[in-house]
């Protein structure tokens, strides 16, 4: 995403004057088997050709079949930063879709809803109602034959005539997907879709509702969603091998991988639990390569004392952790951001470890390839942290130049000398993977036991000491490397908010909406959480206070994870906590609302 | 003589295999589990670069530090998925990983399941005494009924596991059971097992002197026991080889597990089923082949051409 400094508020009241759209909040409510996830996938794909900027939210049922599911895009001719906090347009399938959503559109939003399913109260006047038989002219268009499937298509038909997009781009996209299935399957998407395309609602609607053209720059534009993207990361950053178990929402990633990786020479294998698929990617990294497991939530609880293993044995390896709602079971398709102090301190012992989390959906290519880099440099494992509401938006923005990040997968098993020693008190850990030959004759144990320079086991109460440093070291020296974050908006003044993951558009969004109130408002987002940039209070002196964002719970002191965390580098009682547990992305008013509370408890 | 001509590899000792004294006690079993395998490594002269040794936790897992060759100690339970993250992406080395009943059959018992149905392609030599050793003396998953440890202090009461039993109806396609008393059937065993393509497992009778002396004297013919040697079919076209073992007969090796104590010993099931190295390198054969030599930077490139 390219970093606009002009505020754009998707608040209707802020648009301007001219007749075409800047953006619009269109949110999509049926069941999860009515398909509205391709609608709303075609419309961020469509948004990728069109220079527009999108970003989706979706809700999936945790149940195996059926239930009640959203689509939200959030489409715009410029930056669009959040999913957006109320809907413009509602499309409701059934009546429970029109009972749950309406709230969620704005006054004066318009409700387009199926007249063979939903009655709605008409007598509502904050809204404009369009009621179409969505269900009976879609099998009208069909020829009867398709009971009630192809109404995604034909909405998708309304909602193309409806906000002016390109029809001729949408076709080459739906042929593009539907074209490989077979060519009836193509017949009646197009019919259903031609079928919304021409339905008589302009009159209906009363103003146009056309979106201005796109002004995002680059012809190289990709959509797609955040686990995808940290595939393609994966890829990019030479990781060739890997193993996992499923658990939702990590297993498109592990599915992704078990496809891809054969097609690079590589190998992804699914374990018979998370303890062994952690274990494997382990085998996979002593064998000399760098390599991936990941899980959500319950399985990185499980993955614990391999990763104590990894951080004493000094293996390289990527771990990604979709975080989701805990604890236990939990809210497994919720967003939640409570896994941070699990990926920092989950293991026993002293076990330093990497942690990073990407900010949204492009970022998770580029967090894959900082992983590999910091794996392979410091020979550590890396947890990402990534989450449900990254995991499956979709979002459109630039394609990343391979040419300059695609990273070469080697593996290193030139002979060794008689100096070779894998844990030098006085370097960094290079191990010598199986089948490099010593040639001074001895070769090497990598242990979980405390061990001397050379491996062997030794509880020598000095040799403790100076290895334990050793691992802590290499993570402060780390510390060094990382740039300081970025600071959004004012650089100085009231408040700065702070936060981490999936909550950077929104917290940009609410920075410009407090600064547009006349706020001196900044915003940080820290993508290195362990070990953190080195500075920030430096940062965080220029204001009057430290807002710290984040989707977990208050704690037992009033704070959340990472102002825990910040409280007790910096013991700066400024930072304070804006924190959430409602299973949802956080909403730019409460944001606003979480930040002023804290002015005003101050 | 060319200068450019490469030196031969130099021939593989027991003396370069030697690693660290042993910490086991005198009189365990174990050592003679370590002298067998040096001995079939020296004979079957494996590169000494491609010989990677994989234990998880327990006395008999303490195997890697003995053995002068590359090798990683892991975690109580987790050798196997370990060792398979390493058959799987180096199928240029030997991988061998070695434990203990504890770590077998109990806290690993799941992924011993597993390793054996995927068919994963390495060695693991079960060293099983009947009881935990390295933390003094608790029940463990082989313990017979009665068994008096700390944690049974009035005798054990949970039935044993049945090694082979176990083995065969997981679907380990080389299963053999030797005893540590016996280096020459050992060695005999492990010999076979390296060769066998695929997961190969032996189980050895190995004796913890400390805490439970005397527990396999029933197989031990000096002792008064009995080591009878599985008679195995030659296929001879005799009238009497009707009646020998057929190492792929599954039902046949099932029945022969259920012998009471001490059963019998040899090759209790061999099987030429593809491995799992075999089946993922397929895979990975077949999708290089209909990309046409693209390399790795324009496969991912089509993959965002597809997302555009």
């Amino acid at each position: 995403m390219t970093t606009a400094s002009a505020p754009s508020p998707s608040d209707a009241s802020t648009r301007s004057s001219s007749d075409k759209l800047k953006d619009a909040v269109i949110r999509l409510a049926g069941n999860s088997q009515d398909g509205i996830q391709t609608v709303g996938g075609f419309l961020a794909r469509l948004a990728g050709r069109t220079a527009q900027e999108v970003m989706t939210y979706m809700t999936i049922p945790s149940t195996i079949s059926g239930g009640p599911s959203i689509f939200q895009v959030h489409i715009g001719s410029g930056e669009v930063l959040s999913p957006g906090d109320d809907a413009d347009f509602l499309v409701a399938f059934y009546q429970h879709s029109y009972k749950d959503h309406i709230s969620s559109l704005r006054d004066g939003g318009v409700c387009i809803y199926d007249t063979d399913e939903v009655e709605p109260d008409l007598t509502d006047r904050r809204f404009t109602f369009i009621g179409i038989p969505i269900t009976t002219t879609t099998i009208e268009a069909l020829g009867g034959s398709a009971r009630d499937r192809g109404k995604n298509m034909f909405v998708l038909g309304l909602l193309t005539s409806i906000f002016d997009l390109s029809r001729e781009k949408l076709t080459a996209i739906i042929d593009r997907q539907f074209g490989k299935k077979n060519e009836s399957v193509l017949r009646n998407a197009m019919l259903a879709f031609d079928a919304g395309y021409s339905y008589p609602i302009s009159e209906s609607l009363g103003r146009d509702y056309g979106i201005a053209p796109g002004t995002m720059e680059g012809d190289h534009r990709i959509a797609t969603d955040g686990n995808q993207m940290m595939t393609c990361g994966l890829l990019a950053a030479g990781v060739r091998y890997g193993a996992g178990y499923p658990i939702t929402p990590w297993s498109p990633i592990m599915e992704s991988l078990r496809s891809e990786l054969p097609k690079y020479g590589g190998l992804f294998v699914q374990g018979e639990d998370e303890l062994a698929a952690v274990s494997i990617a382990l085998g996979m990294a002593y064998s000399g390569h760098l390599a991936v497991t990941g899980s959500s939530g319950p399985g990185l609880s499980l993955k614990m004392e391999a990763l104590s293993y990894a951080v004493m044995a000094e293996l390289p390896l990527i771990v990604i952790n979709v975080q989701r709602g805990g604890p236990s079971t939990g809210l497994p398709t919720s967003v939640e951001q409570s896994d941070l102090l699990q990926a920092i301190y989950g293991s026993h012992g002293d076990a330093p470890r990497v942690v990073l989390a990407p900010q949204d959906v492009e970022d998770c290519f580029y967090i894959a390839l900082e992983a590999g880099r910091i794996a392979r440099k410091y020979s550590v494992p890396v947890i990402i942290l990534s989450d449900q509401a990254i995991s499956s938006r979709i979002e459109a923005f630039a394609e990343p130049n391979l040419d300059e990040f695609m990273v070469e997968a080697e593996l290193d098993i030139a002979p060794r000398d008689e100096s070779f020693k894998p844990y030098p008190l006085d370097g960094l850990t290079r191990h010598a993977p199986p089948g490099t030959p010593l040639t001074g004759g001895i070769y090497p144990v990598v242990t979980g036991l405390e061990h001397d320079e050379w491996g062997h086991p030794t509880a020598n109460p000095e040799l403790h000491q100076k290895m334990t440093a050793r691992r802590r070291n290499k993570l402060i020296a780390l510390a060094e490397e990382i740039a300081e974050p970025e600071i959004y908006g004012d650089a100085e003044g009231d408040s700065l908010l702070v936060g981490w993951g999936s909550t950077y558009g929104p917290i940009r969004e609410a920075v410009d909406r407090m600064r547009s109130n006349g706020e001196k408002v900044g915003a940080m987002q820290i993508r290195h959480l362990n070990p953190l940039p080195n500075g920030l209070d430096k940062s965080f002196a220029r204001f009057s206070r430290v807002a710290v964002i984040e989707i977990n719970g208050s704690g037992l002191y009033g704070c959340g994870q990472l102002a825990t965390l910040l409280r007790a580098r910096y013991c700066d009682p400024r930072i304070q906590s804006v924190t959430k547990t409602d299973g949802l992305a956080f909403k730019i008013r409460e944001i606003v609302a979480g930040v002023e509370n804290l002015k005003n408890n101050a | 003589m060319s200068t450019a001509a490469p030196s031969p590899p130099e021939k593989l000792t027991k003396k370069m295999l030697t690693a660290d004294h042993p910490t086991w006690c005198p009189g365990c079993g174990d050592f003679a589990v370590l002298a067998a395998f040096y001995k079939v490594l020296e004979k079957l002269q494996i590169p000494h670069e491609k010989i990677v040794t994989i234990a998880g936790i327990g006395c008999s897992s303490r195997f890697p530090y003995f053995v002068n060759s590359h090798g990683l100690h892991y975690i109580h339970g987790r050798a196997l998925p370990l060792a398979t993250g390493i058959s799987l992406s180096r199928p240029d080395v030997h991988v061998f990983a070695f434990g203990g009943d504890g770590d077998g059959f109990s806290i690993g018992g799941n992924h011993l399941d597993h390793c054996a149905r995927k068919n994963v392609n390495l060695t693991y030599v079960i060293m099983d005494n009947s009881v935990y050793g390295l933390t003094k003396m608790q029940t463990s998953p082989t313990s017979p009924i009665g068994y008096k440890s700390k944690t049974d202090p009035t005798g054990a009461i949970d039935q044993p596991v049945n090694p082979m039993r176990k083995l065969v109806a997981s679907g380990a396609s080389f299963v053999a059971r030797t005893h540590a008393s016996q280096v020459k059937h050992m060695m005999e065993m492990f010999e076979r097992a390296i060769k066998h393509p695929g997961f190969s497992v032996v189980e050895v009778l190995s004796e913890c002197v400390i805490f439970y002396p005397g527990a396999f004297d029933n197989s031990i013919p000096r002792k008064g026991g009995e080591f009878e040697v599985i008679d195995e079919r030659k296929w001879d076209e005799t009238s009497e080889d009707e009646s020998r073992h057929d190492v792929t007969d599954f039902s046949a090796a099932m029945r022969l597990s259920e012998e009471a104590s001490p059963g019998k010993f040899g090759t209790y099931y061999e099987v030429d089923r593809p491995s799992k190295n075999v089946l993922e390198q397929k895979w990975i054969d077949d999708s290089k082949a209909k990309l046409g030599g693209a390399s790795d930077k324009e496969v991912l490139q089509a993959r965002f051409n597809q997302m555009k």
